[in-house]
């Protein structure tokens, strides 16, 4: 059949001859070529040491935020599992009880909160859906795992430390 | 001879149509359908003398009849004025009766607080809906809100008084339904609040459905409290024998999960029968019903966003045995590597 484009090569196998026979030479030929790479500009970097700048809208792992007294903003509401185009986000709501206020927020919070992150696709529109600017896509890239049952990031992985600003004046002193 | 049945002939927004004498202008209105239709709050056409409070169905009467074509000198409230023949009715094509209801909404959300990630109405309350589409972004208003405590009417009903918008449909629901009225409004002006006396249980049969005449998140199911969102369960229409009422309910499933039984609402969000309190916080077994359809969802609701058409969805994944074995057995060996 006739090649449709016409840029068919048809390759001729031959014996070989003498100098290709011999190998040295072609050996030579191919450490010369990396030889040549040891004195040129590398193109790649040592990741984790080294990291690349990165866009200031990049979004990598979610964080789910706390206000600046340390409770959490998140209250359930649902428009971040709504508008997941790959519906990754799953939560369970709970009523806050007498004593927790230092916990959460409002009177509603998630008690479990999950990410799938092998079906989220980090478009962002969890965070611009949240009313309450509780959760935001700013960690690093989701790290690698074994199992699948392990990329659910729940609340341990995904609540933000509770930032304590005493220890940070004496890690200054 | 019959006596010849009399007709007015109304014309709404353009639109003429012929109703009975004594009709008011938003059922009128509503037998037209569509856009033209005046939103109401406080109106509720199974409750007699529900509207007039709210006045959110305010319209242009640009033509008073055909015997008398001077307009009416001000707004009127479409829940409440009769039509009379030949009268014109301008709703969303007049831009006095947009700018009022615009006015209107604002006025209602002045002591509404804006916790609709927490309210279990949301999704499906009539306020939000009515400030999406006619209200402001921000408030004027630069006083505090009026707080109340929330309140537990009985063991299944709990009152938040903060998001009340003193629409009364509850009072006529209890007016009504009930032989012995044990909630009505307390105060006057911006004091009034819903309240039983001295935090009295409700207990009557039909109690329950002051639940679903409630605009707003105010009244809410206790059985049903932080349990989902309403736009992640899928509504169901079913029916069981009840000796007390129709029994002819809406199920709001979660999975195999029913949360939450309320009665089954037309596109004006008005139960089409009231039904029991068994029926609403007992009866929560798909095994105690008889299911009927997926209830008709509007496609712009926010309740359609898990659309689906049939009871028990075909699987995505061929059922295979092999592969869950073997899938079983690659996770053993990953477990035991660990």
């Amino acid at each position: 059949m006739q090649s449709l484009s016409n840029r068919k090569k048809v390759i001729e196998q031959k014996p070989m001859n003498i100098w290709e026979r011999m190998y040295l030479p072609a050996i030579a030929k191919g450490l010369s070529i990396t030889l040549r790479h040891f004195f040129k500009k590398i193109p790649t970097i040592k990741y984790p040491e080294e990291i690349r700048p990165y866009s200031k809208n990049f979004r990598g792992q979610h964080s789910l935020k706390r206000d600046e007294q340390g409770r959490e903003r998140c209250t359930a509401c649902g428009l971040c599992a709504l508008s997941c185009p790959a519906e990754a986000i799953t939560m369970t709501a709970a009523e806050r009880q007498k004593g927790e206020e230092n916990l959460y927020r409002e009177e509603k919070y998630a008690a479990v909160y999950e990410i799938n992150m092998l079906r989220c696709i980090f478009c962002g529109l969890c965070e611009e859906a949240c009313p309450k600017e509780a959760i935001y896509l700013d960690g690093p890239h989701v790290t690698a795992e074994y199992l699948r049952r392990d990329f659910i990031y729940g609340k341990d992985k995904l609540v933000e430390p509770k930032f304590d600003i005493t220890k940070l004046n004496k890690e200054n002193a | 001879m019959a006596e010849e049945v009399v007709k007015f002939k109304v014309t709404i927004d353009g639109i003429p149509v012929e109703v009975e004498p004594g009709t008011t202008i938003l059922n009128a209105a509503r037998q037209i359908g569509g856009d033209i239709v005046p939103p109401a709050m406080c109106y509720y056409s199974k409750l007699e003398g529900t509207g007039g409070k709210c006045r959110t169905c305010l319209v242009k009467v640009s033509k008073g009849s055909e015997k008398d074509p001077r307009p009416m000198p001000k707004l009127v409230a479409s829940c409440r004025t009769t039509v009379m023949d030949g009268m014109e009715v301008q709703n969303i094509t007049s831009p006095d009766v947009v700018e009022a209801r615009k006015g209107v909404v604002e006025m209602l959300l002045i002591n509404h607080p804006l916790d609709c990630p927490v309210c279990d109405q949301a999704g499906e309350c009539k306020l939000q809906d009515l400030g999406y589409e006619h209200g402001d972004e921000g408030t004027r208003y630069e006083f505090e809100r009026r707080t109340f405590e929330r309140i537990d009417i009985g063991d299944k009903i709990q009152l938040h008084m903060n998001r009340c918008i003193l629409c009364y449909r509850c009072v006529f629901v209890a007016n009504q339904l009930t032989d012995e009225r044990e909630h009505g409004v307390l105060n006057r002006g911006d004091h009034s609040e819903i309240s039983t006396f001295i935090h009295k249980a409700l207990n009557h049969d039909f109690v329950g459905n002051v639940i679903d005449v409630c605009p707003v998140g105010a009244l809410t199911d206790k059985t049903f409290r932080f349990k989902n969102r309403v736009w992640f369960t899928k509504p169901v229409d079913a029916h069981r024998d009840c000796p007390t009422c129709a029994g002819k309910v809406t199920l709001w499933y979660k999975g195999d999960e029913v949360l939450r039984v309320t009665g089954r609402k037309d596109e004006y969000g008005e139960v089409e029968e009231f039904i029991c309190n068994t029926c609403r916080f007992e009866t929560k077994h798909t095994s105690d019903w008889t299911l009927e359809e997926p209830t008709p969802v509007d496609h712009e609701s926010v309740i359609g966003a898990n659309h689906y058409l049939n009871f028990n969805p075909p699987s995505v994944i061929h059922e295979d045995k092999k592969l869950q074995l073997a899938n079983e057995e690659q996770l053993a060996r990953t477990e035991r590597l660990k």
